[in-house]
């Protein structure tokens, strides 16, 4: 199996029209995604590459099962497609925009959590299952996706869509297939963090052993080695640290806030830290990643 | 003058056409066809931007409008 | 995006805070007329986008406007933890009873913003969280609920404070959490909020900070307030490398050549996206690399943009060789880097061969991207390459 996407998940593109959405339309229905429909405001009758667009997402929800939406609007009106989304009963809404101020995202996230919805991103690349589907533009057109990703026992977790693409390479090129891929965003405040998605894999029985890209700032590294602690996850875990020169960069730290509500800033050092003092083996390289993996399953006795 | 690493060719045969001229400028992503009057100019500057599409190839009679790529020469 | 304190509370006022009498000082005699119209004793306080001005004596009390005129010399040239000082707020000096603390931020784990107050406000503010969680309370706000004063009260009531001031300071935090919301904020923040010796509240200091992505929607209340679409209000100012960095960015756009960051190695880096550029920054470094900038360049940049982008980098005194570099691509074409990095090369008078120390940008379009690095002889390497032996390779050759 997979988590979030598999070969049956019916997904639309909301923002169908534009530009990179046609490329990510015609990629995905190229790697296999079942995309069902489209909406771009006033177009409706117009066809994607044979994909029929609407003018609400009313209009195909209405008439079939719709399991995930891609919002690729501009930033103005994403928080808008995303509600549309979530009030028709889309359950899983990957949001690819960009510079969406983090008041809206709260938004969004807020109205998806009541509605028993999920959010990855914004400013993400999206999710990829290998030999199953992909939603969004993770990596890339789909000849090039195959030649990334293949199938198998390693799920991802990524802040960068870049390098999302880059470490499931590396695994794929080692011979450590992908469960699924998650190009999580590299936001404030995202829809699905680390920690969030660890029970989905936890869940899969495909899944083996967990590979993530993290970067400075944030504590989604405190809350994953938290989590990990907590639920005493199968799960072995290898983290890839990034930006670790922005430790020494002239930082500046402005009212008390942020550390009154979340504690100290958590350097790279400190997040490297918890997550070894967690059990997750922390790499020094991306090529690192594929033996730490191989050798974390094979301490704890996982074939 | 051709780009750097792009040239585009158009058979001179066509470059008067000024319906054809006006879908080369319609179907160029990055603006390589301009219109000099009724006559077909190709923009130089442009010309390293060219994204090799191939739509001005589709848009002209076959064999009338050439992309070359200079660094396969 | 950071406020000065006097813009702070230039828009706190808009919204009915309470504030003492103030002005900024931009000169000496700016200062000594301020103190004179407000009468009686001031504080003078630099402005700086940087806490921590106390403890650099960038603070000081006046009895007099003369006294007023010689503090405003004493602490216009104190730069506090590598701010410089735009000017000094001159401000009548409160009798104060009692300092309390509120502020308004994002709790990134919750996703929600919370309300944070404090009947022991002041510089210790962190200290007494660590040490006195009882007379500190965190307040979740819904985003989707219309906000309405309870949270505020609930959030002082919390504390212990009960009577008068519990009525009185309620719609004060209450008017925060609004102006969190109406403008986008990220920090709202007021420290102390004092009670005067007569019950009344007042804002003794307070910090507001913009979210970056917010700026063009609040344009117009940053044209009112006098903050330039150009001022970055970053941890230091941007030099003049960085500033020609931007431009390049603004010039085209299509694609990204974005957070060029200049330091004073002599590798230059041509490198993205987001992550990859971190990856590859630590790389290089790790090999004993001098990095001469930092950049992050993806989006599918326009050859324009790429070419530009290098020239600027090699424009930089000390230069030597630029090394490009990103993570597997999809969207970025590697067409499209490979030639504008080799036009930057030539435009600039340089050998691509020798000038690009490596190209190790693996995906989309990579095929032509190494014909045309073939063609001008320079070294380029594929994804089985790793980023980090790429940035070796380029290191190596740095020096010799
Ligand atoms: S191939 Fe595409 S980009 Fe190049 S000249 Fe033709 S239309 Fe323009």
């Amino acid at each position: 199996m997979s988590i979030l996407i598999h070969k049956d998940t019916t997904v639309i593109i909301q923002g169908i029209t534009g530009r990179e959405a046609v490329n990510m339309t015609r990629e995905g229905l190229s790697y296999g995604t079942k995309i069902v429909g489209g909406v771009t405001p006033g177009r409706a009758g117009r066809d994607v590459y044979g994909v029929p667009v609407h003018d609400c997402v009313r209009d195909i929800t209405k008439r079939m099962r719709v399991d995930g939406s891609i919002v690729t609007v501009p930033a103005a009106f994403t928080r808008d497609a995303v509600f549309e989304a979530i009030e028709n009963g889309i359950k899983l809404v990957v949001v690819v925009t960009e510079r969406i101020p983090r008041g809206e995202v709260a938004q969004m996230v807020e109205l998806a959590k009541l509605r028993g919805a999920r959010i990855i991103g914004p400013n993400c690349l999206g999710i990829l299952s290998p030999d199953e589907a992909k939603m969004g533009g993770l990596g890339g057109r789909a000849e090039d996706a195959k030649k990334a990703f293949r199938k198998g026992p390693i799920g991802v977790m990524s802040r960068s869509g870049g390098m999302t693409t880059e470490i499931c390479n590396t695994l794929t090129a080692a011979g450590l297939g992908q469960s699924t891929a998650v190009s999580i965003g590299g936001d404030a405040i995202i829809g699905s963090t680390y920690a969030e998605l660890m029970p989905l894999f936890e869940a899969d029985p495909e899944t083996k052993a967990i590979a993530i890209y993290s970067e400075p700032g944030g504590r989604m590294e405190a809350e994953l080695a938290e989590w990990v602690k907590e639920n005493r996850s199968r799960l072995p875990i290898v983290a890839f640290m990034a930006g670790r020169f922005m430790d020494e960069m002239p930082g500046m730290r402005f009212g008390h806030a942020g550390t009154i509500v979340e504690g100290k800033a958590d350097t790279t050092a400190d997040k490297i830290e918890r997550m070894r003092a967690a059990g997750i083996a922390v790499a020094e390289r991306i090529e690192e990643i594929p033996a730490l993996l191989e050798a974390q399953m094979r301490k704890r006795g996982i074939h | 003058m051709a780009g750097m690493f792009i040239d585009v060719k158009v058979d001179p045969k066509v470059a008067g056409d000024a319906a054809l001229a006006k879908k080369l400028v319609e179907v160029c992503p990055v603006n390589i066809f301009a219109i000099d009057g009724t006559k077909l100019r190709i923009v130089e500057e442009n010309l390293d931007e060219c994204v090799l599409c191939d739509l001005c190839v589709q848009a002209a009679p076959p064999g009338t409008v050439q992309v070359i790529k200079l660094y396969e020469s | 995006m950071r406020f000065y304190e006097y813009e702070s509370k230039a828009l706190f006022a808009r919204h009915g805070l309470p504030l003492g009498k103030r002005a900024l000082a931009r000169t000496a005699d700016d200062a000594r007329r301020a103190a004179a119209e407000i009468g009686g004793p001031v504080v003078l306080k630099s402005q700086v986008l940087s806490g921590g001005r106390m403890k650099a004596g960038a603070v000081k009390f006046a009895d007099d406007p003369a006294q007023a005129a010689a503090h405003f010399d004493a602490i216009l040239p104190i730069v506090v933890n590598g701010q410089k000082s735009c000017g000094v707020l001159v401000e009548e000096k409160s009798p104060i009873a009692q300092e309390y603390y509120v502020g308004v931020t994002w709790d990134g784990r919750r996703k929600l913003p919370v309300v944070i107050f404090s009947d022991m406000g002041g510089i210790d503010i962190e200290e007494v969280a660590e040490k006195h969680p009882d007379h500190v309370s965190k307040t979740h706000v819904s985003t989707l609920l219309p906000f309405t004063p309870r949270v505020a009260k609930e959030a002082i009531a919390a504390t212990g404070v009960t009577g008068n001031d519990l009525t009185r300071l309620t719609p004060i935090v209450a008017k925060l959490v609004e102006i969190f919301f109406q403008y986008d904020l990220t920090l709202a923040e007021i420290n102390p909020l004092a009670k005067l010796a007569d019950g009344r509240f007042i804002v003794l200091d307070g910090h507001v900070d913009l979210e970056g992505d917010a700026r063009e929607k609040h344009k117009k209340l940053l044209d009112e307030l006098g903050i330039k679409p150009e001022e970055t209000r970053q941890a230091r100012p941007p030099t003049d490398f960085e500033i020609r960095g931007a431009q390049v960015d603004a010039s085209d756009h299509r694609g990204v050549a974005g957070n060029v960051v200049e330091f004073d190695g002599n590798l230059g880096l041509v490198i993205g996206a987001g992550g990859g550029s971190l990856t590859l920054f630590d790389a290089v470094r790790k090999h004993g690399g001098r990095p001469a900038n930092y950049c992050e360049i993806g989006g599918n940049p326009s050859v324009k943009k790429a070419c530009a982008l290098t020239k600027l980098v090699l424009s930089k005194p000390g230069v030597e060789k630029i090394a490009v570099m990103m993570n597997v691509v999809s969207n970025t074409r590697v067409d499209i880097v490979a030639r504008g990095v080799v036009k930057g090369c030539v435009e600039s008078g340089r050998d691509p061969a020798k000038t690009i120390a490596i190209f190790r940008i693996p995906g989309s379009w990579e095929a032509d991207g190494f014909k045309i690095l073939e063609k001008y002889g320079v070294e380029f390497c594929d994804r089985s390459v790793s980023m980090y032996e790429a940035a070796g390779r380029a290191v190596a050759k740095m020096g010799k």
